[in-house]
């Protein structure tokens, strides 16, 4: 592994260990990126100390998203990409929710603001402190957070302008087509022992005999 | 008799004027013809492309990085493939490097041609646009013959390209590079000592190097700020580290500095692109593992391997192993990023679009407070964006 990565992690470990969520497992270097995962409450301190200390200096949030895992005790997870143009690097912090607050971190970086915006409006994580948390990307009066994995793909409304009442109105989503998903998985690497598809058979015969 | 109190206004600007580089909304609160407040709304263009992505293959989420940024499609896509390559660990041939390199540079002259003209007619000035478009048409056919698109090209895959460059189309390109800098200088002879556009942009919208960090500015825009970062040289993907090229800076970042860097970095482009041409290899295009990219056509008329090879991929899709990576490309209007998450199956867990200029929209507020409403049409202008990849 880079040598500097692995200085840049002891800087880190050490200074916020106590933020770190076990920090034997979740300091994890996947593909030469740096990932940390800290306590949802201390997000502010962590990245204030990234963006301050001389070691660091990640002046920049690039990126803010949300990730749905809905088998998660705590679903969501919210990802700090922040890039540091003295050292050249770049470091991910991620904090875990199941809806509860997220502290907000505008007062760190001032560009933060849409991008906390965004992940409210598309997984409904709401954050502390943002001074402007109205929806961003969908419609006005849209109701639901469309990118979490429960949400279906067509959406609940349609829209159309109604030359009756002169105005757009919604409606309940109707596709003249079912909407198909095909699930194209399979055996890859040869074939299983058992395809899938043949437990249905055993079972129909244990039931027909 | 007492003097009216001039009370403040909102004014609504948006959702379709001509210079608001599409559809773009801004709820601005004026005091007299001073901006108080700027509130851009968004997403009137939103398409849910990151939800399609994730019910899609990879080969076919690649088309929805087209129209992102629809006025330098092939630079979205690069982000994209180069994420899942990172993924899959597949090793890209060379020749495709510089082919993409080629054409990312394709795509940045592209995309500053067209902002730099319409920017300029945003100010008053109506040649550069009637001149210029002549050259983009010049590209886009470029564009087509490689890929059979001229703006939606498709072209960059999952370790390589779709297919070589048919035979001669370098030494056109070649030709075009000899010729385009004589239209550089027309335009700036039009332009960058014209009173007019001066006097519209010069000291308008002054950001500084703090200001442009802190509002996560990136690409030409943080440039101009006086911050010389630019991640083909200082974080270099395929084949820029062997590129032979200087990055433009500014110093007052003001809306006159982000012309000025635009302008530059064409002429940059224009020798990555004749060094690309020079250094390219001959050999293969794509990767030739049969588990990422589809045998060539021959192959399949013969070969039963090839053709289930064929069959799966154009059905199931490859298989990339699970784990999330963060990458970033240098697009022409900055830091254009993909945070993948895989799960290990043939579509995307998550697939975050991180547009550069989503960033600087939310800037506006912060550079228009203070000028007057004929100043909000000239930064619209110099930030560059585009809603294809604001709204997503």
């Amino acid at each position: 592994m880079d040598p500097a990565l692995e200085e840049l992690k002891e800087i880190v470990t050490e200074a916020l260990g106590e933020s770190i969520v076990d920090s034997t497992l979740s300091i994890a270097e996947t593909r030469g990126e740096l990932v940390i995962q800290v306590k949802r409450d201390d997000i502010v301190r962590v990245l204030t100390y990234l963006r301050d200390n001389v070691n660091c200096q990640f002046k920049q949030l690039v990126d803010l998203c949300g990730v749905d895992y809905p088998e998660r005790e705590e679903r969501f997870e919210v990802v700090y990409n922040l890039l540091s143009m003295t050292l050249n690097r770049r470091i991910r912090v991620k904090v875990r929710t199941g809806g509860e607050l997220v502290p907000s971190v505008v007062g760190v970086f001032s560009t933060a603001g849409w991008f906390e915006r965004e992940c409210w409006d598309l997984f409904g994580v709401p954050f502390d402190g943002n001074p402007d948390l109205r929806r961003i990307l969908t419609d006005y009066g849209f109701e639901g957070h469309p990118l979490r994995k429960d949400f279906p793909l067509s959406g609940f409304v349609e829209m159309r302008y109604d030359d009756e009442k002169k105005r757009v109105v919604y409606e309940p989503v109707k596709l003249t087509q079912e909407f198909r998903s095909f699930d194209f998985l399979s055996p890859w690497e040869g074939l299983a022992p058992q395809l899938p598809g043949d437990e249905k058979a055993e079972k129909n015969e244990g039931e027909g005999a | 008799m007492a003097q009216n109190q001039i009370k403040n206004m909102t004014l609504n600007f948006g959702p379709q004027h001509p210079a608001a580089h599409g559809v773009l909304r801004m709820v601005l609160e004026m005091d007299g013809e001073i901006i108080d407040r700027a509130d851009p709304h968004i997403g009137l263009l939103h398409r849910g492309t990151e939800k399609l992505i994730e019910n899609k293959t990879y080969q076919q989420a690649t088309p929805y990085f087209d129209r992102l940024d629809y006025v330098a499609p092939q630079n979205q896509e690069h982000a994209f493939v180069l994420a899942a390559e990172k993924l899959l660990g597949v090793d890209v041939p060379e020749r495709a490097q510089y082919i993409r390199v080629l054409y990312c540079e394709i795509g940045r002259i592209l995309n500053h041609i067209l902002n730099v003209s319409s920017y300029a007619m945003d100010v008053g000035a109506m040649t550069p646009m009637l001149w210029s478009f002549e050259d983009r048409e010049r590209l886009m056919e470029f564009c087509e013959r490689v890929s059979g698109a001229r703006m939606h090209m498709n072209y960059f895959r999952v370790g390589g390209v779709s297919q070589d460059m048919p035979a001669g189309l370098a030494e056109d390109i070649l030709k075009w590079i000899d010729a385009f800098p004589q239209m550089i200088d027309d335009m700036e002879t039009l332009l960058t000592e014209n009173r007019i556009f001066k006097q519209r942009t010069v000291d308008i919208a002054k950001v500084s190097q703090e200001q442009a960090l802190d509002w996560g500015f990136t690409g030409p825009n943080l440039r101009a700020s006086g911050v010389a970062w630019d991640l083909r040289k200082s974080q270099p993907y395929d084949a820029y580290a062997k590129m032979d090229f200087d990055i433009p800076v500014g110093k007052y970042g003001d809306c006159y500095d982000r012309y000025i860097v635009r302008m530059m970095e064409m002429r940059e482009s224009l020798k990555i692109m004749r060094q690309a041409i020079e250094k390219m290899p001959e050999g293969p295009t794509i990767t030739e593992n049969r588990k990422v990219a589809s045998p060539p056509r021959a192959d399949m008329k013969t070969s039963m391997e090839a053709l289930i090879h064929h069959f799966k991929l154009m059905t199931e899709g490859m298989h990339v192993p699970a784990g999330e990576t963060y990458t970033a490309v240098e697009a022409p209007k900055g830091e254009f990023a993909v945070y993948l998450v895989s799960d290990g199956t043939n579509k995307p867990y998550r697939c975050k679009i991180r547009a550069p200029g989503f960033a600087h929209l939310q800037a506006m507020d912060m550079m228009c407070e203070g000028h007057m409403l004929a100043d909000a049409v000239a930064v619209i202008g110099s930030i560059d964006i585009v809603f294809g990849e604001i709204d997503r």
